[in-house]
């Protein structure tokens, strides 16, 4: 156990300062509708996931009304009615697509991103003497490149850059929060109750409040010893990231409700289509594990490739993505997709430094029991494997895959919500009356 | 006046390629000048600077037709480029899309249909107004 904590420090040599830029998406799902939609600015407007029907993502507009995240539909129906919020089904594909876009476009300002989740990721910004200039012209490009409003936090660790973008979300003015000097950061931990910090959450929190530990600043000068002994190595280093030392591994903390992410970078490029097949199919079973552990399935799955880019004249990135009807956690199954979907993405000649898969739009287990019982279910997949193929090389194939996806059931809200998927299908127009 | 009906994501998985013989084929050895085989012409490569930015837009209506934009016509926009004064734009117009000719002249802004049916668009105070990205080509099927 102590070896963990040893190495963190050994890790990083004296003449260097780590720092990390914690980019997040401003209501992620909601901000990517607006992007293809820009009379839904300055407006209420609220997803839904795909089957149960909760809100999974707020405009500030619709934040301010009350809506709740995570409220069943049918239970703020009337209240989205009242104040005319615009509602809008999940759009996965839409969502996956301009991640990816985001992340590329990030990608271009750090030598190592780490995609912390659909929305989310760390830019490594080591020895960054000025980070405020440099983080806003990243924030302004991936603004005007994407269409995509961020936040960035700033600081010399995972848990203070987080801490540093929910500063720039809720109190700055332009998206953007370095929290750098000893004083800033005791003066926000001392502010910050004991869950409120990330790696902390509800139960340690609960705990903790019991041992009055209240807040951040008090969490951050307990004993190591009795951090050990009550909580558990991961709080010792989330203890050691306030003190300012950086410790978090790429995958610590990584639980996101909506979207699981596997990725690693080669220790060598890689060039052949079956050396990438085998990472890609233990990132499925790593993620997948994952999602049967919180008793999810998932109802869309990417998988992306990048090539090294600072060899500038051979870069290539790439990312292809599919809907899952019905949503699964079954491995089997989403390796197979998996290896397709890398299979129409992967190009020859190049030398590939990162891959990644992305589980998304995750669903308990529980809603889709009737799903796995559906006698469709087996040749609905085989036909599903077939069409993902043809999906990548004929754009027309592609509406039909949305097709039998929306054949599903859930003609309830398409009906009410029809314009969600404008930008992927040839049969659903965007109708714009000038 | 022309306006988006429909936008599409660009989908670089799907590359059309062409080889292109740089010398004719004999049988036999192979020259040299055969190691150019391997290349091709990428369309994506050639239309589509930056693909994170890169965006497709379908059109409809006649106001761009003195710009060889025409009714169901594609058009490739980059959203990373800026947009200069005679830039053909997508542009934000009070909430909504329409693709025009950027005008800027004595201070002011204004868009420019290229149809004489069209009057320009003087961008005032009060408008609601952004250029949504800059289309750098058109594609039109025939």
């Amino acid at each position: 156990m102590k070896f963990g904590v040893w190495f963190c420090i050994l890790s990083v040599p004296f003449n260097m300062s780590k720092l990390f830029a914690l980019l997040d998406c401003n209501n992620f799902f909601v901000s990517c509708e607006r992007v293809f939609n820009p009379s839904l600015r300055h407006k209420p407007v609220v997803v839904l996931s795909n089957n149960d029907g909760c809100v999974i993502a707020r405009s500030n507009e619709a934040k301010a009304l009350g809506v709740p995240m995570g409220a069943p539909f049918f239970k703020c129906k009337e209240l989205l009615q009242r104040h005319r919020v615009a509602v809008y089904s999940a759009n996965f594909p839409l969502y996956g697509d301009l991640s990816g876009r985001v992340m590329q476009t990030a990608s271009e300002f750090t030598p190592e991103l780490e995609i912390y989740s659909i929305d989310e990721a760390f830019l490594h910004l080591d020895n960054m003497p000025e980070p405020y200039e440099y983080v806003k012209s990243a924030r302004e490009t991936i603004r005007r490149h994407t269409g995509m409003p961020v936040s960035i936090g700033v600081a010399a660790t995972k848990t203070l850059a987080k801490a540093a973008n929910h500063i720039a979300k809720k109190h700055s003015t332009d998206g953007i929060f370095c929290l750098q000097d000893q004083e800033t950061i005791d003066r926000w931990l001392r502010e910050t109750p004991v869950e409120g910090i990330w790696g902390i959450g509800y139960n340690k929190g609960d705990f903790l409040k019991r041992q009055g530990v209240l807040t951040a600043l008090q969490l951050k000068e307990m004993p190591d010893a009795w951090i050990k002994q009550n909580l558990s190595i991961g709080s010792l280093k989330t203890v050691w990231e306030l003190r300012g030392i950086p410790c978090l591994e790429s995958q610590d903390n990584a639980i996101d409700k909506r979207a699981i992410t596997t990725s690693r970078t080669f220790a060598k490029e890689v060039t052949s289509l079956e050396e990438l097949s085998e990472p890609i199919a233990a990132y499925i079973a790593n993620a997948s594990e994952k999602l049967r552990s919180q008793q999810s399935v998932c109802g869309y799955v990417q998988v992306y490739l990048t090539t090294n880019r600072f060899k500038r004249e051979r870069y290539y990135a790439n990312a292809a993505g599919i809907d899952l009807t019905p949503p699964t956690a079954y491995t089997p199954d989403l390796i197979a997709i998996a290896q397709k979907l890398v299979k129409s993405i992967y190009k020859p000649g190049y030398g590939y430094k990162k891959a990644g898969v992305v589980l998304s739009n995750l669903q308990p287990q529980s809603t889709v029991q009737d799903f796995l019982f559906e006698p469709t279910y087996d040749s609905s997949r085989r036909q599903k494997l077939m069409d993902i193929m043809d999906h990548w090389n004929n754009r027309r194939n592609t509406a039909k895959v949305f097709l039998a996806a929306e054949g599903m059931g859930q003609d309830w809200y398409n009906e009410a919500y029809k314009s969600k998927r404008f930008t992927t299908r040839w049969d659903e127009l965007l109708e714009i009356n000038i | 006046m022309a306006q988006v009906t429909h936008i599409f994501n660009v989908d670089t998985t799907l590359n059309r390629e062409f080889p292109l013989y740089l010398s004719p084929v004999p049988a036999g050895f192979p020259s040299a000048a055969d190691d150019y085989l391997d290349r091709k012409i990428d369309l994506n490569e050639h239309l589509i600077k930056r693909p994170a930015a890169t965006f497709f837009v379908k059109v409809k209506g006649d106001s761009m037709v003195g710009a060889g934009i025409y009714s169901g016509d594609m058009l490739i926009v980059d959203r990373s480029q800026d947009p200069k004064n005679g830039s053909m734009v997508v542009a934000i117009l009070n909430g909504e899309f329409t693709v025009k000719r950027l005008n800027k002249k004595d201070g002011k802004i204004f868009l420019l249909a290229e149809n004489p049916n069209y009057k320009p668009i003087e961008i005032i105070s009060g408008m609601d107004f952004e250029v949504w990205g800059v289309v750098l080509h058109s594609i039109r099927s025939f």
